[in-house]
Protein backbone atom coordinates (compact mmCIF):
# COMPACT_ATOMS: atom_id res chain seq x y z
CA UNK A 1 0.00 0.00 0.00
CA UNK A 2 3.06 2.33 0.96
CA UNK A 3 4.10 1.68 -2.69
CA UNK A 4 0.80 3.33 -3.83
CA UNK A 5 1.42 6.87 -2.28
CA UNK A 6 4.78 7.80 -4.25
CA UNK A 7 3.44 6.34 -7.38
CA UNK A 8 3.24 9.11 -9.95
CA UNK A 9 -0.27 8.62 -11.60
CA UNK A 10 -0.77 10.62 -14.85
CA UNK A 11 -4.24 13.03 -14.62
CA UNK A 12 -6.26 11.60 -17.44
CA UNK A 13 -6.25 8.40 -15.06
CA UNK A 14 -7.21 10.79 -11.97
CA UNK A 15 -10.80 11.25 -12.41
CA UNK A 16 -9.72 15.63 -12.85
CA UNK A 17 -7.83 14.82 -16.06
CA UNK A 18 -10.60 16.28 -18.36
CA UNK A 19 -12.19 13.39 -19.38
CA UNK A 20 -15.02 11.17 -18.22
CA UNK A 21 -14.65 7.49 -16.65
CA UNK A 22 -17.92 6.33 -18.10
CA UNK A 23 -17.52 7.73 -21.37
CA UNK A 24 -20.27 10.10 -21.41
CA UNK A 25 -21.18 13.78 -21.18
CA UNK A 26 -21.45 15.63 -18.32
CA UNK A 27 -25.70 16.21 -19.09
CA UNK A 28 -26.30 12.77 -20.27
CA UNK A 29 -24.53 11.85 -16.41
CA UNK A 30 -26.78 14.15 -15.32
CA UNK A 31 -30.08 13.53 -16.75
CA UNK A 32 -29.45 9.53 -15.76
CA UNK A 33 -28.47 10.90 -11.32
CA UNK A 34 -32.28 12.71 -12.05
CA UNK A 35 -34.01 9.99 -13.27
CA UNK A 36 -32.67 7.63 -10.63
CA UNK A 37 -33.99 10.20 -7.99
CA UNK A 38 -37.55 10.61 -9.91
CA UNK A 39 -37.91 6.44 -10.02
CA UNK A 40 -36.99 6.48 -6.09
CA UNK A 41 -39.97 8.98 -5.82
CA UNK A 42 -42.03 6.75 -8.25
CA UNK A 43 -40.70 3.50 -6.66
CA UNK A 44 -42.10 4.93 -3.08
CA UNK A 45 -45.56 6.27 -4.57
CA UNK A 46 -46.09 2.68 -5.50
CA UNK A 47 -44.89 0.80 -2.76
CA UNK A 48 -46.55 2.78 -0.08
CA UNK A 49 -50.04 2.19 -2.83
CA UNK A 50 -49.06 -1.76 -2.39
CA UNK A 51 -49.23 -1.21 0.98
CA UNK A 52 -52.57 0.61 1.43
CA UNK A 53 -53.84 -2.30 -0.78
CA UNK A 54 -52.78 -4.81 1.52
CA UNK A 55 -54.03 -2.60 4.41
CA UNK A 56 -57.60 -2.56 3.01
CA UNK A 57 -57.39 -6.23 1.42
CA UNK A 58 -61.12 -6.81 1.96
CA UNK A 59 -62.32 -3.70 0.34
CA UNK A 60 -59.75 -2.48 -2.13
CA UNK A 61 -61.79 -2.11 -5.68
CA UNK A 62 -60.69 -4.32 -8.57
CA UNK A 63 -59.49 -1.95 -11.33
CA UNK A 64 -60.75 -3.53 -13.97
CA UNK A 65 -64.40 -3.71 -13.25
CA UNK A 66 -64.43 -0.02 -13.06
CA UNK A 67 -62.25 1.58 -16.04
CA UNK A 68 -64.57 -0.66 -18.81
CA UNK A 69 -65.39 2.50 -20.43
CA UNK A 70 -64.07 3.50 -23.76
CA UNK A 71 -64.40 6.77 -25.69
CA UNK A 72 -67.19 7.02 -28.58
CA UNK A 73 -68.97 3.71 -27.26
CA UNK A 74 -70.65 2.66 -24.43
CA UNK A 75 -69.69 -0.94 -24.76
CA UNK A 76 -68.38 -2.85 -21.67
CA UNK A 77 -64.51 -2.76 -22.71
CA UNK A 78 -62.66 -3.39 -19.42
CA UNK A 79 -59.33 -2.29 -19.27
CA UNK A 80 -59.24 -1.89 -23.17
CA UNK A 81 -58.51 2.15 -22.90
CA UNK A 82 -55.87 1.66 -20.75
CA UNK A 83 -54.25 -0.69 -22.82
CA UNK A 84 -54.62 1.61 -25.73
CA UNK A 85 -52.88 4.57 -23.77
CA UNK A 86 -50.27 2.22 -22.73
CA UNK A 87 -49.44 1.37 -26.38
CA UNK A 88 -49.80 5.10 -27.58
CA UNK A 89 -46.85 5.56 -25.03
CA UNK A 90 -44.82 2.53 -26.27
CA UNK A 91 -45.35 3.40 -29.49
CA UNK A 92 -44.02 7.30 -29.21
CA UNK A 93 -41.22 5.92 -27.19
CA UNK A 94 -40.31 4.01 -30.04
CA UNK A 95 -40.47 7.19 -32.27
CA UNK A 96 -38.05 8.47 -29.97
CA UNK A 97 -35.44 6.03 -30.16
CA UNK A 98 -35.82 6.28 -33.58
CA UNK A 99 -35.65 10.27 -33.32
CA UNK A 100 -32.29 9.05 -31.54
CA UNK A 101 -30.89 6.92 -34.42
CA UNK A 102 -31.96 9.38 -37.15
CA UNK A 103 -29.35 11.69 -34.64
CA UNK A 104 -26.66 9.53 -34.83
CA UNK A 105 -26.43 9.41 -38.31
CA UNK A 106 -26.87 13.57 -38.88
CA UNK A 107 -29.98 12.71 -40.33
CA UNK A 108 -31.72 16.10 -39.61
CA UNK A 109 -34.64 15.10 -41.53
CA UNK A 110 -35.03 12.06 -39.57
CA UNK A 111 -34.84 13.14 -36.57
CA UNK A 112 -37.85 16.04 -37.14
CA UNK A 113 -40.27 13.57 -38.87
CA UNK A 114 -39.86 11.06 -35.52
CA UNK A 115 -39.79 13.67 -33.00
CA UNK A 116 -42.51 15.47 -34.54
CA UNK A 117 -44.46 11.96 -34.17
CA UNK A 118 -43.11 11.40 -30.60
CA UNK A 119 -44.83 14.91 -29.03
CA UNK A 120 -48.15 13.71 -31.51
CA UNK A 121 -48.14 10.73 -29.41
CA UNK A 122 -47.81 12.85 -26.05
CA UNK A 123 -50.37 15.22 -26.20
CA UNK A 124 -52.57 12.13 -27.48
CA UNK A 125 -51.49 10.55 -24.28
CA UNK A 126 -52.25 13.83 -21.82
CA UNK A 127 -55.85 13.92 -23.51
CA UNK A 128 -56.34 10.35 -22.80
CA UNK A 129 -55.80 10.85 -19.38
CA UNK A 130 -58.30 13.96 -19.36
CA UNK A 131 -61.07 12.15 -20.78
CA UNK A 132 -59.75 9.21 -18.43
CA UNK A 133 -60.09 11.29 -15.38
CA UNK A 134 -63.35 12.96 -16.02
CA UNK A 135 -64.46 9.22 -16.26
CA UNK A 136 -63.33 7.81 -13.42
CA UNK A 137 -64.94 11.52 -11.11
CA UNK A 138 -67.93 11.09 -13.06
CA UNK A 139 -68.48 7.97 -10.60
CA UNK A 140 -70.42 4.98 -10.98
CA UNK A 141 -73.66 7.19 -12.32
CA UNK A 142 -71.44 8.71 -15.12
CA UNK A 143 -73.01 12.14 -14.46
CA UNK A 144 -69.99 14.20 -13.86
CA UNK A 145 -71.84 17.53 -13.56
CA UNK A 146 -73.15 16.36 -9.89
CA UNK A 147 -70.56 16.98 -7.55
CA UNK A 148 -72.05 15.46 -5.04
CA UNK A 149 -71.46 11.80 -5.18
CA UNK A 150 -68.39 11.89 -8.06
CA UNK A 151 -65.17 10.28 -7.31
CA UNK A 152 -62.73 12.78 -5.74
CA UNK A 153 -59.74 12.97 -3.06
CA UNK A 154 -62.41 12.67 -0.39
CA UNK A 155 -65.08 10.40 -1.35
CA UNK A 156 -64.74 7.03 -3.18
CA UNK A 157 -67.82 5.31 -4.93
CA UNK A 158 -65.98 2.38 -6.24
CA UNK A 159 -65.59 -0.52 -4.01
CA UNK A 160 -65.27 -3.75 -4.43
CA UNK A 161 -67.65 -6.14 -6.49
CA UNK A 162 -68.60 -2.70 -7.91
CA UNK A 163 -70.98 -2.86 -10.75
CA UNK A 164 -73.68 0.02 -12.34
CA UNK A 165 -76.56 -2.07 -10.26
CA UNK A 166 -74.30 -2.45 -7.73
CA UNK A 167 -72.47 0.48 -5.85
CA UNK A 168 -70.10 -0.07 -3.37
CA UNK A 169 -68.48 2.52 -1.17
CA UNK A 170 -64.36 1.73 -1.43
CA UNK A 171 -61.84 2.79 0.93
CA UNK A 172 -60.97 6.54 -0.50
CA UNK A 173 -57.40 5.87 -0.68
CA UNK A 174 -58.46 4.34 -3.77
CA UNK A 175 -59.15 7.47 -5.49
CA UNK A 176 -56.28 9.43 -3.87
CA UNK A 177 -53.69 7.01 -5.25
CA UNK A 178 -55.41 7.59 -8.41
CA UNK A 179 -55.56 11.21 -8.86
CA UNK A 180 -51.69 11.14 -7.57
CA UNK A 181 -49.78 8.61 -9.31
CA UNK A 182 -51.46 9.05 -12.45
CA UNK A 183 -51.35 12.90 -11.82
CA UNK A 184 -47.89 12.85 -10.94
CA UNK A 185 -47.09 10.95 -14.11
CA UNK A 186 -49.17 13.05 -16.25
CA UNK A 187 -47.09 16.13 -14.95
CA UNK A 188 -43.93 14.27 -16.27
CA UNK A 189 -45.59 13.82 -19.51
CA UNK A 190 -46.79 17.12 -20.17
CA UNK A 191 -43.24 18.57 -19.40
CA UNK A 192 -41.79 16.04 -21.50
CA UNK A 193 -43.93 17.31 -24.33
CA UNK A 194 -42.88 20.84 -23.78
CA UNK A 195 -39.06 19.73 -23.47
CA UNK A 196 -39.54 17.33 -26.97
CA UNK A 197 -41.28 20.55 -28.60
CA UNK A 198 -38.40 22.72 -27.47
CA UNK A 199 -35.69 20.37 -28.85
CA UNK A 200 -38.18 19.98 -32.11
CA UNK A 201 -38.17 23.70 -32.70
CA UNK A 202 -34.19 23.81 -32.38
CA UNK A 203 -33.97 20.78 -34.50
CA UNK A 204 -36.16 22.34 -37.11
CA UNK A 205 -33.48 25.80 -37.01
CA UNK A 206 -30.36 23.92 -37.62
CA UNK A 207 -29.03 24.58 -34.29
CA UNK A 208 -27.70 20.66 -33.62
CA UNK A 209 -26.53 21.13 -37.34
CA UNK A 210 -24.06 23.65 -36.20
CA UNK A 211 -23.17 22.09 -32.38
CA UNK A 212 -22.47 19.02 -34.27
CA UNK A 213 -24.16 16.60 -32.85
CA UNK A 214 -27.66 15.45 -31.66
CA UNK A 215 -27.12 15.01 -28.11
CA UNK A 216 -29.90 17.09 -26.92
CA UNK A 217 -32.36 14.83 -28.72
CA UNK A 218 -30.66 11.81 -26.73
CA UNK A 219 -31.03 13.60 -23.46
CA UNK A 220 -34.62 14.65 -23.51
CA UNK A 221 -34.94 11.11 -25.33
CA UNK A 222 -34.40 9.38 -21.84
CA UNK A 223 -36.72 11.09 -19.91
CA UNK A 224 -39.00 9.98 -22.60
CA UNK A 225 -38.27 6.76 -21.97
CA UNK A 226 -37.96 6.91 -18.51
CA UNK A 227 -41.92 7.98 -18.70
CA UNK A 228 -42.67 4.99 -20.60
CA UNK A 229 -41.14 3.27 -18.29
CA UNK A 230 -42.98 4.37 -15.38
CA UNK A 231 -46.23 4.15 -16.91
CA UNK A 232 -45.56 0.24 -17.77
CA UNK A 233 -45.46 -0.09 -14.13
CA UNK A 234 -48.13 2.32 -13.05
CA UNK A 235 -50.01 0.13 -15.74
CA UNK A 236 -49.04 -3.11 -14.20
CA UNK A 237 -49.29 -2.17 -10.52
CA UNK A 238 -52.74 0.48 -10.63
CA UNK A 239 -54.57 -1.36 -13.21
CA UNK A 240 -53.84 -4.82 -13.41
CA UNK A 241 -52.81 -6.28 -9.84
CA UNK B 1 -13.99 22.51 -16.06
CA UNK B 2 -14.27 25.35 -18.56
CA UNK B 3 -17.00 23.23 -20.83
CA UNK B 4 -19.61 21.56 -19.02
CA UNK B 5 -20.14 19.31 -22.39
CA UNK B 6 -17.18 16.96 -23.99
CA UNK B 7 -17.67 16.99 -27.26
CA UNK B 8 -15.90 13.81 -28.22
CA UNK B 9 -18.13 11.20 -26.19
CA UNK B 10 -21.32 12.76 -28.32
CA UNK B 11 -19.21 13.37 -31.37
CA UNK B 12 -18.54 9.24 -30.58
CA UNK B 13 -22.40 8.83 -30.14
CA UNK B 14 -22.43 8.48 -33.95
CA UNK B 15 -22.85 5.11 -36.52
CA UNK B 16 -22.73 4.95 -40.11
CA UNK B 17 -25.95 4.28 -42.75
CA UNK B 18 -25.09 0.46 -42.36
CA UNK B 19 -25.09 0.67 -38.13
CA UNK B 20 -28.34 2.14 -38.34
CA UNK B 21 -30.00 -0.49 -40.30
CA UNK B 22 -29.38 -3.54 -37.60
CA UNK B 23 -30.41 -0.79 -34.99
CA UNK B 24 -33.59 0.15 -36.23
CA UNK B 25 -34.25 -3.53 -36.82
CA UNK B 26 -33.70 -4.33 -32.91
CA UNK B 27 -35.83 -1.03 -32.51
CA UNK B 28 -39.08 -2.75 -33.77
CA UNK B 29 -37.82 -6.00 -32.62
CA UNK B 30 -38.39 -4.86 -28.98
CA UNK B 31 -41.65 -2.63 -30.23
CA UNK B 32 -43.37 -5.53 -31.14
CA UNK B 33 -41.93 -7.66 -27.82
CA UNK B 34 -43.55 -4.81 -25.70
CA UNK B 35 -46.51 -4.46 -27.75
CA UNK B 36 -47.14 -8.46 -27.32
CA UNK B 37 -46.60 -8.47 -23.72
CA UNK B 38 -48.78 -5.87 -22.81
CA UNK B 39 -51.34 -7.37 -24.62
CA UNK B 40 -51.17 -11.08 -23.07
CA UNK B 41 -51.27 -8.69 -19.62
CA UNK B 42 -54.49 -7.32 -20.56
CA UNK B 43 -56.18 -10.32 -21.52
CA UNK B 44 -54.57 -12.33 -18.45
CA UNK B 45 -56.23 -9.35 -16.48
CA UNK B 46 -59.70 -9.83 -18.38
CA UNK B 47 -59.63 -13.65 -18.43
CA UNK B 48 -57.30 -14.70 -16.49
CA UNK B 49 -59.62 -15.16 -13.68
CA UNK B 50 -62.26 -16.68 -15.48
CA UNK B 51 -60.18 -19.56 -16.99
CA UNK B 52 -59.07 -20.49 -13.20
CA UNK B 53 -55.92 -19.55 -13.06
CA UNK B 54 -54.78 -18.90 -9.20
CA UNK B 55 -54.67 -14.95 -8.84
CA UNK B 56 -51.31 -15.74 -6.79
CA UNK B 57 -49.53 -17.24 -10.40
CA UNK B 58 -51.35 -14.20 -12.65
CA UNK B 59 -49.85 -11.40 -10.17
CA UNK B 60 -46.36 -13.28 -10.49
CA UNK B 61 -46.74 -13.29 -13.74
CA UNK B 62 -48.04 -9.50 -13.91
CA UNK B 63 -44.71 -8.74 -12.06
CA UNK B 64 -42.60 -10.80 -14.34
CA UNK B 65 -43.88 -9.38 -17.27
CA UNK B 66 -43.52 -5.72 -15.82
CA UNK B 67 -39.83 -6.50 -15.25
CA UNK B 68 -39.25 -7.65 -18.80
CA UNK B 69 -40.53 -4.90 -20.41
CA UNK B 70 -38.64 -2.35 -18.16
CA UNK B 71 -35.49 -4.08 -18.63
CA UNK B 72 -35.92 -3.84 -22.77
CA UNK B 73 -36.93 -0.06 -22.70
CA UNK B 74 -33.62 0.36 -20.36
CA UNK B 75 -31.39 -1.10 -22.15
CA UNK B 76 -31.93 -1.21 -25.37
CA UNK B 77 -34.61 2.18 -25.67
CA UNK B 78 -32.30 4.00 -22.77
CA UNK B 79 -29.40 2.62 -24.38
CA UNK B 80 -28.07 1.63 -21.15
CA UNK B 81 -26.64 -1.51 -22.42
CA UNK B 82 -24.49 0.21 -24.70
CA UNK B 83 -23.05 2.03 -22.11
CA UNK B 84 -19.82 1.14 -20.22
CA UNK B 85 -19.88 -1.72 -17.40
CA UNK B 86 -19.03 0.95 -14.95
CA UNK B 87 -21.42 3.43 -15.76
CA UNK B 88 -24.42 0.71 -15.98
CA UNK B 89 -23.96 -0.54 -12.24
CA UNK B 90 -23.51 3.23 -10.98
CA UNK B 91 -27.09 3.58 -12.33
CA UNK B 92 -28.59 0.26 -11.65
CA UNK B 93 -27.01 -0.58 -8.07
CA UNK B 94 -28.01 2.44 -5.78
CA UNK B 95 -31.45 2.07 -7.39
CA UNK B 96 -31.55 -1.47 -6.75
CA UNK B 97 -30.12 -1.39 -3.15
CA UNK B 98 -32.54 1.44 -2.32
CA UNK B 99 -35.83 -0.17 -3.78
CA UNK B 100 -34.71 -3.63 -2.31
CA UNK B 101 -34.97 -1.80 0.97
CA UNK B 102 -37.87 -0.03 0.84
CA UNK B 103 -39.88 -3.34 -0.22
CA UNK B 104 -37.96 -5.04 2.44
CA UNK B 105 -39.31 -2.62 4.95
CA UNK B 106 -42.93 -2.75 3.58
CA UNK B 107 -43.13 -6.31 3.86
CA UNK B 108 -41.33 -7.39 7.10
CA UNK B 109 -42.69 -3.78 8.95
CA UNK B 110 -45.92 -3.28 7.38
CA UNK B 111 -47.01 -6.25 8.97
CA UNK B 112 -46.71 -4.86 12.34
CA UNK B 113 -48.09 -1.02 11.31
CA UNK B 114 -51.25 -2.38 9.43
CA UNK B 115 -52.94 -3.70 12.58
CA UNK B 116 -51.97 -0.55 14.97
CA UNK B 117 -53.62 1.58 12.27
CA UNK B 118 -56.40 -0.27 12.29
CA UNK B 119 -56.99 -0.51 16.07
Amino acid sequence: MSGEVTKVIDQKTLWEGGRSPFSVSYGKMMMWFFLISDALTFGSLLGSLGFMRHKYIDTWPISETIFTHFPLTHAHLPLMYVAFMTFILIVSSVTMVLAVEAGHRMDRKGVTKWLFWTVIGGVIFVGSQAWEWSTFIAGPDGDITTWADNATLTQNFYGRGFGADNPIAGPVQYSQFFFFVTGFHGTHVVSGVILNFIILLNVLKGKYEGVGHYEMVEKVGLYWHFIDLVWVFVFTFYYLV
Amino acid sequence: MKRDDIIEYSLGAGHSEEEGKVIRKKIWFVTALLSIVTLVEVLLGVFGVGMGIPSIVIKFAFIVMTVAKAGYIVMVFMHLGDERKLMKYFILLPYAIFILYLLFLLFFEANALVPTLLS
